[in-house]
């Protein structure tokens, strides 16, 4: 039976609660950013869990989680970082789904594990599209709910319910394969050239620190200064989710979902597609490395990965 | 033509080494093949000044095979005749709060603020790309005599409007967002409305006039 549609409640957004599904990507020529889940592990596997489509939209916190009421009730689940949620004062499991009953009151808070939680919800999060995506855009104020964050207050409706839930587990041994990394596979970036080998080796052999200045546009990094060589007067060009851009001073900053589609500093290296979701979960101050990997052998990787999350049964416990 | 792997999933096909129009040219007419034909596992599409930046589904291709089928695309793109450019008007009201750095950039080149709204009000500018945020679009080139150095310190928030210049572009902002672009003045034109069809008001390739009006303008917009 398909109830009609049912709406949460926003009593406390957390730090920084947007609506995000797995983004909009094919309109760099309009300088729009794909946007969307910044673990998108985390979102395809939640998803799952409550009988939806991988790519539907939910609720991705940040840090903090909030409190969020049920007036009908409704399926959920939780899946990435660890927020220590509580259903009407009862600790619940994550990566499972639970039955909501109506009145009910969620709560989350500081994260125990990574950086971000999803809480995915049978139906999915339902707002207007924006070229497609439900995905909150927040720099341009564009997407998600009103294109910002979630604030108090705020009624949030998500799609018919299925009135059967499956208790069934995202296995131990998925999850396992699938946990955020702090060593981040990377290939060669389009300058790497300009990089010499001792700032190379240092950009491979040193740890780095993730900055306060973290967000979904990007990730400042703190260690080893590494000025390029020779920096040749660089024209703008595309930049890629996951580039690994120096910048004068020899910061290193990571391009995020929400990155600025083109710039002009050099690139050392690009975090493998297999890694993107990693990224997702680091925190300030968040010690990381960086390890090379060849182009064949990240396809490979993504290949094996997108294979286990469309692998349906093998995934579950 | 020159590849580059940016990335497992995206790889830079570099189409010139000038900003100019013949590089411009060619990044336009591959970027308008791909659209015509699109090709099943091309993900995303960013072009720039001479780059066009292409991002693929690697479970279905691999850099060899997305380098091969886009030599292809080029040697067929340079047949394509482009649409003749649309020009844009943009109203912009210079100076005082809405070019903070009107004054500034006048005394680096040693010219009147007049002379330098003057300039920038002198040229039909091209549109090369659009980039940073939805609807920003790179305009060049400046007259040489008012090209100007970002700020060394990005401005945590630059108004929706603002008319920024930096080396030898000029770009309007469409979204308050941050922006280290030294600010002329403003234009209370919507840059960039997803209520609109097309969304953004300068698309690449265009042609874009600037025009100085006074506040009072400014403020009463649009015209009766």
């Amino acid at each position: 039976m398909a109830a009609a549609v049912s709406s949460l409640v926003v009593e406390t957004p957390g730090l920084l609660t947007t609506v995000q599904d797995l983004g909009r990507p094919g309109f760099g020529p309009l300088g729009v950013s794909p946007a969307g889940a910044a673990d998108a592990v985390a979102l395809r596997l939640g998803n799952l869990l409550v009988g939806n489509e991988q790519a539907v939209a939910a609720l991705e916190m940040t840090l903090v989680g909030g409190r969020y009421t049920f007036p009908r009730g409704g399926v959920i689940a939780l899946a990435g970082a660890d927020f220590g949620a509580n259903l009407n004062g009862q600790p619940i499991e994550m990566w499972i789904a639970h039955a909501v009953r109506p009145g009910s009151t969620l709560e989350l808070g500081l994260t125990r594990t990574g950086a971000r939680c999803y809480l995915c919800i049978a139906g999915g999060i339902q707002v207007e599209r924006f070229l497609g995506s439900a995905s909150t855009h927040l720099l341009s104020g564009l997407g998600g709910f009103a294109g910002r964050g979630l604030r108090k207050g705020d009624v949030l409706q998500f799609g018919a319910v299925e009135q059967s839930i499956r208790r069934k587990k995202i296995s131990a041994k998925a999850l396992e394969t699938l946990k955020p990394r702090k060593t981040l596979r990377v290939t060669q970036g389009a300058q790497a050239d300009c990089f010499s080998e001792a700032t190379t080796r240092a950009f491979y052999e040193g740890a780095f620190r993730v900055s306060e200045d973290a967000d979904r546009l990007g990730l400042r990094l703190e260690g080893a200064s590494l000025a390029p060589e020779s920096l040749r007067e660089m024209m703008s060009e595309g930049v890629c989710l996951g580039a690994v851009q120096v910048t004068p001073s020899g910061q290193l900053i990571i391009l995020f979902v929400e990155q600025q589609t083109a710039g002009g500093y050099p690139k050392i290296a690009n975090v493998i597609g297999a890694d993107l979701h990693s990224i997702g979960q680091l925190r300030p101050r968040d010690e990381i490395t960086f390890a090379r990997v060849s182009l064949e052998e990240a396809r490979a990787l993504w290949i094996a990965q997108e294979r286990l999350l469309n692998s349906g049964e093998e995934l579950f416990a | 033509m020159e590849f580059r792997a940016a990335s497992d999933q995206a790889v830079l096909v570099y189409l010139g080494e000038e900003i100019g129009l013949v590089s411009h040219q060619r990044v336009c007419k591959l970027l308008r093949l791909l659209q015509e034909e699109p090709l099943a596992w091309v993900r995303n599409l960013q072009p720039a000044y001479c780059s066009l930046l292409v991002s693929f589904d690697p479970s279905q291709v691999d850099h060899r095979e997305v380098e091969s089928t886009l030599r292809r695309y080029e040697q067929r793109a340079g047949k394509l005749a482009l649409p003749e450019p649309r020009t844009v008007a943009i109203p912009v009201c210079y100076g005082s709060e809405f070019g903070l750095d009107l004054d500034e950039v006048a005394a680096i080149h040693k010219l009147s603020s007049s002379r330098v709204i003057e300039l920038h009000t002198s040229r039909t500018y091209r549109a090369y790309f659009l980039g940073f945020a939805p609807g920003f679009a790179y305009l060049g080139d400046l007259p040489s005599e008012i090209a100007t150095a970002r700020l060394a310190t990005p401005r945590k928030k630059v108004a929706a409007g603002s008319v920024g210049i930096a080396g030898t572009q000029t770009a309007v902002y469409p979204f308050a967002t941050p922006g280290g672009w030294r600010l002329i003045g403003r234009t209370p034109l919507e840059m960039f409305r997803k209520d609109r069809e097309p969304m953004g008001l300068i698309a690449m390739g265009d042609e874009v006039r600037f025009r100085a009006i006074t506040p009072e303008e400014f403020a009463a917009w649009p015209p009766p």
